[in-house]
């Protein structure tokens, strides 16, 4: 029972998380207390989110590297039309980013699925190329929280039932992701085609197509996410969450997706993200150096990946009949 | 046997049917008709034509020219999706399902029933699954993972997947090659409800005991033509292979006598954890030593563990009276043993790369001078051994994917012979590979067991077994349970032996 | 052995005109056409390009990078891919920085850059091979291990307390415009491509990347293989380290930044195989000028430097898409 109960990652992980929230509690009870919870919560919902894309587009065996720079770019601009036009309502500018995210994910996928290029390549590509046209539009001025709207910058801030909207928001993306992915055809063939596309194609399944689909998901999200994040900071600037593609790949491997695809949850990357926000978050409160936080990134990343590459490992044939007793 | 449809309208009929690739003409104005009730066999070497056919009868390919008739009605195949819902139902060779989803997931895939919602009904389809499988009589969780089940409960999930859809046409691509003689017979019971049933199958086959026993009709490919149909109670077994092959084959199995020498291997006590156990035998000097055993038998992992691809935990391997470590393959090309794996496309060649750096590859450091590559002498050794086995090639510089299957072997042997071992080890060597190709192999192989090799031969068709080895060892389970000159086995005792049901009649392991 | 059949009857030419070595070594011919035209393109643009002392200070701005890609090369033609290499840079010459405020001389510094490098491509390595482990994803996470312990070590300080002396690999010259740091990529890319090209080593590369099964089977120790790629990988990191570390005469943890993507750019333009299997050390060379001359270019037309990663992002992508499409177009 209890073997079983730890081969289950979700409920491995999950524990993991609860160890170390309460291992850090035990010694700085302000840790735990519901508001710093909450800020935990609030302060991972856009990573959460981001993961959610990227976890499609991983089922799928393929990466999405350009996120960060999908997020920066739409988020600067939102925020340049909002500073040029503060009575435009917020519902057209979330609408906006949320369209050129899906146009700037939809690229991605475009080029891999008619083009077949490798996906590594195409979103290192064009995490530069989105990442530089920032400074184009923007000339490399910044956007400060001076220029925008008060509903612009507040909104997110909003609280509704004692959390804020951008919780709610994540909140209401993981519910749709989870249905999505668990009661459409669409959202099983994401797992069949990560996980044996060979397969995927005579079940009638199209692998080009599901992974622009997955690509289009993870950029609209990006694009949704880069109004969070430039309102949640208050600031636009061509360098806004550089970097921030492998918090989310991180967010992924730890929550147990397979990086050859078809294998992952939204428990688990919900985990993994509040993992690393449950880190981030703990280490002024332990008194860390937050230069801390990138090597301890990386190190979980390597043991998350180390553990995963563990349970996926299938074993022989098991030919000797006593075999079977033993394992 | 005539059925009474015989006569009537046939459920499938495909005219016609052409299909090219670059550079290569796949099927060329094939006909074929599939009658309800009845099972057709569909023959032909490899590279004959038929895994195109079954593409294009699933949705995969579409013909370029030709046409199928479905209960009388011209359609078109664009997608797997529409063959699906017109009735077709494919039984892959590899089973190509997936292994992290759920066996019920894995029956509906692609055509998933919904509720008034447009969501996934799970209820509704486990219970399906579950009165599916029973009809099978398969005994498997529908939510277990396909993972965690055997060969042959995927091989039944496939086939639960196959009869999921309303199907008038099960077309099964070689359905036992992968199966236990046990499962297969439980196939062939399938076979029949289906039948009974009413649904007209195609069943893809290599194996001839098995056409004349389960099908009614045959349709014979041969480079991509029709070679020849009808019924198979007005034919023979040699009338099918004369057809398939295009020729009288008189002499497949061509063994030379040889004169055995000194003791060259040993092998004491070999086990492994989990895949054999208590493996003892020797080989010796120009003799051919066959292994006999069902699929599964833990034959290729024996000769994986000699070949030092994988461990075994207790046990010595013993070359020319000297224990030797293999740790690696690397260890054994070392010591001179060499393997030429079943996989040949997977372990054996590198497909992509020259013919010559194949056949050269584990003999780069002898053709170094000063720790840089001489081409000339690379090309003379390829070329050496590639006109000993008589390679059909257009040019050693060309990638190995260029060659037919039987051409592949000969590489992937003549990089080993390069190597001039001391005991080379073959495993299913002519699995998958042209009539003309395989008697070059046969003839190959008892030309280095007189030269001095010892061969061991893995191989599963039992006239190889009898027709080439001087002793053959018969593994069960992981363990030797017999092993005899050939002089002594026969067809039938070896099957016994192999499926285990000798056991009662108190005939023990040697 | 003895000659069992007539060598004649079934000869097989060694060569024919197709294959594929005529066609990388076309992508090559057309990187260089490529080559010559920005190179007269930028000559023709502004009138300090063809100066030799400029045309050398152009060399600065990718031999360091191009140095890495060498190895990089290697490592994406077996298949396996370092995105640690630019964090390796920064921990390599935070080591050194660290050194050198404790007192340490420059052989001793260059030791260090190096030793620290190959460390570090090791534990890639290690991780890879030991595990069992896709290397995209351990390079990611080592990519943030190796720069954090930079910036743990050094937060937002600096280091520039280097000897004058060591201040010749990244500035010093060999003989007139002939900078070190550009000689001795000439060097190792002659190396490389002796490594590759014409030993057995380079031979077991090629075999890995078309498939490591195969490999394995052939008696080729794959994991060995692949740990000495990593930790050349690394050494050449380390190498790149002490040329910029010892250029800019200092060090910050954010040293290097992004670096990982223009290498693999070179590379791919380069006509090496992203999965793996194929390509060739000219190939790569010639793409290193390539980006060198983009980068002068624009440089001199004033782009500032962000842009330029639009140029190199939108390169990356077509040289790939390009063939694609050129392929089909002709098949149609």
């Amino acid at each position: 029972m209890m073997a079983k109960a730890l081969k289950n990652r979700d409920l491995l992980l999950g524990l993991v998380l609860i160890a170390l929230v309460l291992a850090i509690a035990a010694r700085f009870p302000g840790y735990i207390t519901p508001t710093n919870l909450e800020g935990i919560f609030t302060d991972t919902s856009i990573l959460i989110i981001l993961a959610l894309g990227q976890m499609l587009v991983i089922l799928t065996r393929c990466i999405d590297l350009s996120v960060a720079s999908n997020l920066a770019l739409t988020g600067m601009i939102v925020a340049m039309v909002n500073a040029g036009a503060p009575d435009l309502p917020l519902a057209a500018l979330v609408l906006l980013s949320a369209l050129i995210g899906l146009g700037l994910g939809s690229i991605n996928g475009v080029l891999v699925w008619t083009l077949g290029i490798p996906p590594i390549v195409v979103t290192l590509g064009t995490l530069a190329v989105y990442r530089g046209v920032i400074f184009v539009v923007s000339d490399g001025e910044w956007v400060n929280a001076h220029e925008m709207s008060e509903v612009f910058l507040n909104t997110p801030r909003i609280l509704f039932l004692g959390l804020p909207i951008l919780a709610w928001v994540a909140i209401l993306f993981v519910l749709i992701v989870a249905v999505f992915l668990r009661w459409t055809r669409t959202g099983r063939a994401f797992l069949a085609v990560g996980g044996n596309p060979t397969a995927a194609v005579y079940a009638g399944l199209d692998v080009g197509r599901t992974q622009f689909l997955a690509f289009s998901i993870s950029g609209l999200l990006s694009g949704i996410c880069g109004y969070l994040w430039v309102s949640r900071y208050a600031v636009a600037y061509v360098d806004v969450a550089r970097g921030f593609e492998l918090e989310v790949v991180a967010a992924c491997v730890i929550g147990g997706v397979s990086i050859a695809g078809g294998i992952g949850t939204v428990t688990g990357v919900v985990l993994g993200a509040l993992f690393l926000g449950a880190v981030k978050n703990a280490l002024p409160v332990i008194g860390i150096s937050p230069f801390w936080q990138l090597a301890i990134s990386g190190t979980v990343i390597i043991v998350a990946v180390v553990i995963n590459a563990r349970q996926e490992k299938t074993a022989g044939k098991l030919i000797l009949r006593d075999s079977h007793r033993t394992h | 046997m005539a059925m009474d449809e015989e006569d009537g309208a046939p459920v499938l009929r495909m005219r016609g049917i052409g299909k090219r690739f670059p550079g290569v003409v796949a099927l060329q104005e094939v006909d074929l008709a599939l009658y309800p009730g009845q099972v057709t066999a569909l023959v032909g070497e490899n590279g004959a034509g038929k895994s195109t056919l079954v593409k294009i009868l699933c949705g995969v390919y579409q013909p370029d020219s030709g046409e199928i008739e479905l209960a009388g009605e011209t359609v078109r195949l664009n997608s797997a999706e529409q063959a699906m819902q017109l009735g077709v139902s494919v039984i892959h060779q590899e089973t190509v399902l997936f292994d992290e989803l759920s066996v019920t997931e894995n029956i509906f895939l692609g055509q998933q029933m919904r509720n008034r919602l447009g969501m996934l009904d799970w209820p509704t389809m486990k219970k399906r699954a579950v009165a599916i499988l029973q009809d099978l009589e398969a005994d498997i969780d529908p939510d277990a993972k396909l993972r965690d089940l055997g060969i042959a409960q995927k091989h039944l999930v496939a086939i639960a997947r196959a009869l999921s859809v309303d199907s008038r046409i099960v077309v099964m691509d070689e359905p036992t090659a992968a199966l236990s003689w046990k499962e297969i017979e439980e196939l062939y019971a399938i076979v029949e409800k289906l039948k009974s049933e009413g649904k007209a199958i195609l069943f893809i086959s290599h194996k001839f005991e098995e056409i004349i026993r389960i099908a009614d009709n045959y349709t014979v490919f041969r480079d991509g033509v029709v070679a020849g149909s009808g019924q198979v109670a007005d034919t023979t077994q040699d009338a099918l292979i004369a057809l398939m092959v295009g020729r009288k084959v008189d002499q497949i199995f061509p063994k030379q006598m040889v004169e055995i020498g000194e003791t060259v291997l040993e092998v004491r006590g070999l086990s492994h954890p989990t895949e054999f156990a208590d493996i003892s035998f020797t080989v010796r000097r120009g003799e051919i030593l066959g292994f006999y055993g069902l699929v599964g038998a833990g034959r290729s992992e024996l000769m994986q563990a000699l070949f030092g691809v994988t461990r075994f935990s207790t046990g010595e391997v013993v070359l020319d009276g000297a224990p030797v470590t293999l740790k690696s393959p690397s260890d054994a090309v070392k010591r001179g043993i060499v393997y030429v794996p079943e996989e040949r496309q997977r372990q054996g060649a590198v497909l992509p790369l020259p013919i010559f750096q194949n056949i050269t590859l584990p003999s780069l450091g002898r053709l170094s001078r000063n720790g840089l590559l001489e081409l000339a002498q690379e090309f003379d050794l390829a070329r050496q051994y590639a006109a000993r086995l008589e390679l059909k090639a257009a040019s050693l510089s060309h990638p190995v994917n260029t060659l037919s299957g039987g051409n592949q072997q000969k590489v992937v042997i003549a990089k080993w012979l390069a190597t001039e071992p001391r005991v080379i080890i073959l495993d299913e060597p002519t699995k998958g590979i042209d009539v003309g190709s395989k008697a070059a192999v046969h003839g190959f192989m008892s030309e280095l067991a007189r030269q001095g090799l010892s061969v061991i031969m893995v191989s599963s068709e039992i006239p190889e077994i009898l027709g080439m080895s001087d002793r053959i060892a018969v593994m069960r389970e992981g363990r030797i349970v017999d092993t005899a000159p050939r002089q002594e086995a026969d067809a039938e005792s070896l099957i016994r032996m192999a499926i285990g049901a000798t056991q009662e009649a108190g005939v023990d392991a040697a | 052995m003895t000659m069992l059949y007539d060598a004649t009857r079934f000869a097989v030419p060694d060569r024919l005109e197709t294959g594929w070595k005529p066609r990388l070594l076309r992508w090559e011919t057309l990187l260089l056409a490529v080559a010559a035209a920005i190179f007269t393109f930028n000559a023709l643009s502004s009138p300090y390009f063809l100066d030799p002392w400029s045309l050398s200070d152009a060399t600065f701005n990718f031999t360091e990078k191009a140095t890495i890609a060498l190895a990089m090369a290697l490592l994406i033609i077996a298949a396996e891919i370092d995105l640690s290499v630019a964090s390796i840079i920064a921990l390599c010459s935070v080591a050194m920085g660290a050194a050198a405020e404790a007192g340490a001389g420059t052989g001793v510094l260059v030791l260090i850059g190096l030793g620290v490098g190959a460390l570090a491509g090791a534990f890639n390595g290690a991780l890879v091979t030991g595990f069992g482990l896709p290397s995209i994803v351990v390079t990611i996470g080592t990519l943030s291990l190796f720069r954090g312990l930079a910036y743990v070590v050094l937060g937002d300080g600096v280091y520039k307390n280097y000897p004058d002396s060591f201040a010749f690999f990244g500035q010093g010259y060999v003989w007139w415009v002939l900078s070190f740091e550009f000689v001795l990529f000439l060097a190792l890319a002659v190396v490389f491509g002796v490594v590759l090209h014409k030993t057995s080593f380079g031979r077991w590369i090629y075999a890995i990347g078309n498939n490591p099964t195969a490999a394995r089977f052939s008696g080729i120790r794959v994991e060995r293989v692949k740990f000495l790629l990593f930790v050349l990988s690394g050494l050449m990191a380390g190498l790149a380290s002490v040329m910029l570390t010892s250029r800019v005469g200092s060090t910050r943890p954010s040293i290097a930044f992004g670096w990982e993507l223009e290498i693999v750019t070179m590379v791919v333009l380069g006509g090496v195989s992203i999965l793996g299997g194929s390509g060739s050390i000219p190939g790569v060379v010639i793409a290193a000028f390539v980006m060198g001359l983009v980068t002068f270019g624009l440089g001199l037309l004033n782009v500032p430097g962000i842009v330029m990663s639009i140029v190199i992002g939108v390169m990356l992508i077509s040289v790939i898409a390009l063939p694609i499409l050129w392929r089909r177009l002709q098949g149609n």
